[in-house]
This record gives structure tokens, sequence and C-alpha cells, in this order.
């Protein structure tokens, strides 16, 4: 069963692993902000600020995917902006989709980096303040490492978010094959004709294989940051 | 180098006060646990902000209620050896001691790390070091850091007997040769005598 890829399928692939690549890179920063936020400030209106945050993961995808095309549509508030000045339109686009995954993954990502910047111990940012780093200095050199496996583990987490989007993408961009047509939805086109099933089974497959490797890497990843340091010159 | 300090700052329930006048020298907060000892050290690191009063080291005004002086920690120059020794567990020991570096300073690496002993250390992770390590380690990294003043928070409440004595023989080795201020914070008193410090008593409220 398992031959080479046809061209159909390295093309749906390919767009998949492109766009959660895109949309979890492009939402990272946006992500972190909002964990760090949320995690160290307080402030009226805090419970708002973490509800919206988590509100893609709890309203029915679809009606996601059905608010951003009302406000990325040509006439929408925020479409007829990106058309009029850059004369962009991420409807029906591969870009779309892209910000549709970010979306759906941004909740989950902002927990895992949020637990991640709570689990910092402060009294060593403090340290190293007393040592005469800079707040910047301290953020870079200290808190950024120490979140360091949060900030994998977010990254993964959403990275299989957005090879898992179906609702918000096929509601807000559709299913154009080459453009839009991740596995999800090929998957689901392909269910819908007869005699599809072994395209059906091959990206089933596939998609498996792909979160199964993002796991392993990330747990690979994981225990090469925080085991080496327990792992040598113990010697006494 | 003169300290003038003079600061007060409630904390819960309780008035935390503490008047220093002292030219130079090794300084010793006396008082039990729970006094407030390391809350002054805070206040004068610049990690708690007083409510009121000065803290002045020689002729460096680090905090000033009246003339709204407020230096943040890291322009303060205050060397903090913690407690709880606080290396950064993601830096090798070499790294941890390099951290804070700043130059022209009173004694060079190589001699803080002949004195402290931990020239065998540098290539490990604070993980893998013992108690009396780990606060060697701590101590050659805030004297790299080039401090106006050292504050030392209890540095020998994690050693036993033998260790104690070594590393309180240290400090007075690191007074002799570098002549930076010491504020010595123990509930302690054969320590502080062994130190001969100008004491200063913390009392409870």
């Amino acid at each position: 069963m398992m031959t080479s890829l046809s061209p159909e399928e390295w093309m749906i692939i390919s767009l998949s692993l492109r766009i959660s690549i895109v949309a979890v890179l492009a939402v990272l920063p946006a992500a972190f902000a909002l964990a760090w936020i949320l995690a160290r400030w307080q402030f009226p209106g805090k419970l708002l600020l973490d509800a919206a945050v988590h509100l893609p993961l709890v309203v029915p995808p679809v009606v996601t995917g059905w608010a951003l095309l009302l406000l990325f549509a040509k006439n929408g508030p925020i479409g007829s902006w990106l058309f009029d000045w850059f004369g962009i339109s991420l409807l029906f686009r591969w870009t779309g989709a892209a910000l549709a995954a970010a979306i759906m993954a941004l909740p989950l990502m902002v927990r895992a980096l949020r637990l991640s910047i709570e689990a910092i111990d402060r009294r060593l940012e403090q340290a190293a303040l007393t040592l005469g780093a800079s707040p910047a200095r301290t953020f870079l050199t200290i808190s950024l490492p120490l979140a360091f496996p949060g900030l994998v583990a977010g990254m993964i987490l959403g990275f299989a978010r957005c090879m898992g989007e179906f609702g918000a993408t096929i509601s807000f961009v559709s299913n154009i094959p080459g453009e839009t047509q991740t596995i999800p939805i090929a998957i689901y086109a392909a269910m819908q004709s007869p005699g599809s099933e072994m395209l059906v089974a091959r990206l089933a497959l596939i998609s498996i294989l792909l979160s199964l490797g993002a796991l392993i890497a990330a747990e690979f990843l994981n225990r090469k940051i925080t085991g080496r340091k327990l792992d040598d010159g113990t010697r006494h | 180098m003169a300290l003038d300090i003079d600061v007060s700052r409630r904390v819960g329930p309780r008035d935390i006060a503490v008047r220093i006048q002292s030219v130079a020298g090794i300084t010793a907060l006396f008082g039990p646990s729970g006094v407030g000892k390391t809350t002054v050290l805070n206040m004068i690191a610049g990690l708690i902000r007083p409510d009121r009063g000065h803290i002045q080291v020689g002729d460096t005004i680090l905090f000033d209620r009246e003339q709204s002086i407020d230096l943040p920690p890291h322009r303060r120059d205050c060397g903090y050896v913690f407690q709880d020794n606080r290396l950064f567990p993601h830096l090798r020991v070499r790294a941890n001691l390099l951290y804070g570096r700043r130059g022209p300073i009173a004694i060079n690496l190589n001699a803080i790390i002949d004195l402290l002993g931990i020239g065998c250390l540098l290539d490990r992770w604070p993980a893998t070091l013992s108690g009396g390590e780990a606060q060697r380690v701590a101590i050659g990294r805030t004297l790299l850091s080039n401090p106006r003043l050292l504050l030392l928070d209890e540095p020998l409440s994690s050693l036993d007997g033998s260790r104690k004595a070594e590393l309180l023989a240290l400090i007075l080795e690191i007074y002799r040769q570098t002549a930076i201020p010491i504020l010595y914070v123990s509930h302690d008193e054969r320590e502080l005598s062994a130190l001969n410090a100008h004491i200063i008593a913390l009392a409870g409220h």
C-alpha cells in the first residue's frame, strides 16, 4: 500500500505542512506576549482577555470560520482595509487557511506557554538583576531559556492542532485543491467520492505518522535540554 | 566606604525598620528568624521598595524617598549572595561565574577561583554541586560583578560544622583582599564574633 506518494498526495501533504508551519511561527510571538501578560500582569479586564484568548477553543470551529469570513471578506472591516492598502485578500488562499489554523492553535499555545512562564523561578530573575543584568538581558538570558521547554511543547501542540484543523478552514477558505485543501479536508472530500478508499487510508496514515513524528521530536528535544544538566560531571 | 541606611517598610501587621551607620568593614544584621533581616537586604538591593527613608553607600545614593531617587536593582551594584544561592540551572558553573562580570574588578577571575577553591567545578552544572560548593560559586559570581557592597544572607545556613568555619574564614579573606564593605545577616552570634563585625540588632515588634 505504501509505495511512493502520488503528485496529488504530495501536493496535499506539502500544503498542509506549509500552512501549519507558517501558522505556528506567525502566531508564536503573539501567543508568547499574551501568555506573558496573563502570567505576569495584574490588571482589570484580565479575565476578559483570558476568555477572549480561549474563545476559539470552545466556540464551534465552523463559527470561528464564519466570523473570519465576515471580518476578512473584501467588504469586511479587516478585509477591506487589507485590500485597499495592500491589495491582498486572504479569502480562498492558503494564507487564509494559515490564519484560520493560527487562530485555532492560539489558545492551546497560550496555555502551554503560560504554564511554563509561571514556572519560571522569579528569584533567578532577581539574582540576574542584582548581578547588573538589565531587564531585557535578564529576559533573554534567564526567563526565555527557562521557559524553553514550554515553548517547544506549545509549538508542537499548536502544530498538531494546525495539521488537524478542519471546520474553521473549510468555512473560511473552502476546499480548493492546491490552495486550501489540507490533509483533513482532502480526507473528507475523498470520503464523499466512491472508489477513493485507498486515498483516504493513505492520507489518514500519513497524518498519524506526522503527528507522532512531531510528538517524538518534541520529547527528544526536551530530554536533550533538561537531561544534560544532571547527566555529566557528577564525580566528586 | 560608609554605609548610611535608614529605611522602614510595613509588611503585613509589622513595621520592619532599620538604621545602619557604619564607616566600613563588616557590618552584621543580627536578630531572630522572621524579624525581617532578608527584607532589609531586599530593600538595599532594590528588590523591595521601602516606605520611607534613604540608602547611601559611599557617595552614591541608591534610594531616597524625599529626593525621589530609586535606582533599579541592576544599577545598584549591590552584590547579593542569597541564602538559597540561586545559581542559574541552565548555565554551567563557568557561565554562572561570568554572568555579571564587569571590570575593572578588585580581584581577578583566577584569583577568585583559587581563593574559593572552585577550579575543578567550572564545567559542572549547578544541579550537581553540593551545598557548600554551590554557595562558594554564588559568592564568586557576586564578587565578579564588581559590587560596591556585599550583601550576605545567612551564607552558612546550608552548611555543616566544619564547612561553616571554612566559609567564615573565606569571607574574612575576601574582605581582607577586596576591602568591599560587607553587610552580613545572621541569627547566630558565634558567626558574628568570628567575623569581628559591627553588630546591628534587629528586634521583633
